[in-house]
């Protein structure tokens, strides 16, 4: 348990301090989400209608950008095998830099979506509902991104081909993750918020093990 | 020699590469000639000894293409999911080699799938394509197989690249099902009307003989066609290996 919370302050410092790159991806998740309403049009409605939709994409794309970051620094400069030969399981570590990954690219993500509620001219309900969703599905986003990255980390251009590898896999994400805060859903939308998270728990058990064992195969 | 020991098991001695050349080189000419059989009896089934549907006209004989091609886009996942486990489980070469010849197939059946389902919908639909459950799953499936096999590409050494894409196929599989379910309920919640309707419980069986020839016929075509692939890549792989060994002493250095 301490080597797990070692670990863990160790990635959070990595990923907050200079050279981290929290900053560049709520960037680039407020750039997206604001650049789509210009290709879509000024149509208020509109955009209140697609304004879930545009965050989930946006928060998708932009944990994507920083999907390089889980692996293949400590992959180049040793840490990995050094983690791989002690005392604590591999899947163990995984699991933790994927929830450190999470709390320091998702949460800033779906701390920034709260500004940006008035220009989709969300209501305070629909925002909350699209908070909780976010906070639900972003677990798997990063989970899935943990896969990916475990298994292109030996790839000297692995940043193009895990994005291609895991997008399908954030369909039931994209899909439940939108309904659970779509204003004309209704009652659909707690079972899908349900589904959301238990999407997660189940991504987020699978992953460890998968990008583990990714991990270690790609050391012989 | 592996392959005259009487210790090694039946399917081990089946899967040594070498002798895997030498049994898969006396099976791809008679499977080859039982497809095509299946195929010209299929064919005329479908065309000339079947009855067209009273609704839909001549245009149910693209069923006959589509339906073996839809069943084939699912089997040959199958096939990359053993073969996964048996890289991962035995790391066995054959495995290996078996896993990534099916992607290729895959991805085509999976397109021809989807091409004569557009094909067949625009006369019957309307349409080329509607955002239905089934038609966007196959369509999620195709770019799975793509991305599988871009993955397979972007590693020099196809001997390391195994266990990773191997883990990422059983990955898919675990979520395959998992995208049908969310798409079909994303497809219903916005439209309560599906626009295909199930083909019925019961099937004619001047419907269903047709049917079930040009099924054998696909099957028998996936596995002559994977028997080739894994020869092809056998002997490209070797040659690789003899390239590499002959660069070496070429240099001189002792290994």
């Amino acid at each position: 348990m301490r080597t797990l919370a070692a670990l863990f302050t160790r990635d959070f410092r990595l990923a907050t301090r200079t050279g981290g790159n929290t900053l560049t991806v709520v960037l680039f998740f407020a750039l997206v989400a604001i650049l789509l309403p210009f290709a879509i049009g000024p149509d208020v409605a509109l955009l209140q209608r697609l304004g879930p939709a545009i965050i989930w994409l946006s928060a998708l794309l932009a944990l994507l950008l920083s999907l390089d970051r889980l692996f293949l620094d400590d992959h180049r400069d040793g840490s990995l095998a050094a983690m791989r030969a002690g005392p604590v399981a591999l899947e163990w570590v995984v699991l933790v830099r994927i929830f450190g990954h999470w709390l320091t690219t998702a949460v800033p993500i779906v701390l920034v979506s709260i500004p940006l509620a008035p220009l989709f001219n969300f209501d305070f309900e629909l925002l909350f509902a699209l908070l909780v969703a976010l906070m639900a599905g972003t677990p798997a986003l990063a989970a899935n991104a943990a896969i990916g990255a475990a298994i292109t980390v030996s790839l000297p251009r692995g940043g193009l081909i895990a994005p291609i590898v895991i997008l399908p896999l954030a369909i039931p994400v994209l899909i439940f993750g939108v309904a659970a805060a779509d204003p004309g859903a209704g009652a659909a939308r707690g079972s899908a918020l349900l589904f959301l998270a238990g999407y997660s728990m189940l991504v987020l058990v699978v992953a460890p093990i998968a990008a583990a064992l990714a991990l270690r195969s790609g050391a012989e | 020699m592996i392959a005259d020991n009487p210790r090694v098991g039946f399917f081990s001695r089946l899967a040594q590469p070498g002798y895997f050349l030498d049994w898969s080189r006396h099976m791809i000419l008679p499977l080859a000639a039982l497809c095509a059989v299946f195929f010209a009896l299929g064919l005329w089934f479908a065309f000339f000894n079947s009855p067209a549907d009273y609704q839909m006209g001549n245009t149910v004989r693209i069923m006959y293409i589509h339906v073996p091609n839809a069943w084939l886009s699912q089997f040959a996942y199958g096939v990359m999911v053993v073969a996964s486990i048996g890289s991962l489980v035995w790391r066995h070469p054959l495995a290996d080699v078996a896993a990534k010849t099916a992607a290729p197939l895959g991805a085509t059946f999976t397109a021809i799938m989807l091409i004569t389902g557009a094909i067949w919908g625009r006369p019957t639909w309307g349409t080329y394509w509607v955002w239905d459950g089934r038609l966007t799953s196959s369509l999620v499936h195709l770019f799975i197989y793509l991305g599988i096999i871009a993955l397979w590409r972007a590693f020099d050494d196809p001997v390391r690249a195994a266990r990773p894409i191997a883990i990422i196929t059983l990955v898919g599989a675990i979520n395959i099902p998992i995208i049908k379910f969310s798409v079909d309920w994303w497809n219903v919640l916005p439209q309560p009307a599906s626009v295909i309707r199930a083909g019925g419980p019961t099937m004619p069986a001047a419907i269903l003989t047709p049917l079930l020839v040009m099924f054998g016929a696909y099957t028998l075509l996936f596995l002559v066609l994977h028997l080739a692939a894994m020869r092809t890549e056998l002997a490209r792989r070797r040659i690789t290996a003899l390239q590499a060994r002959t660069a070496r002493s070429q240099a001189g250095t002792p290994a």
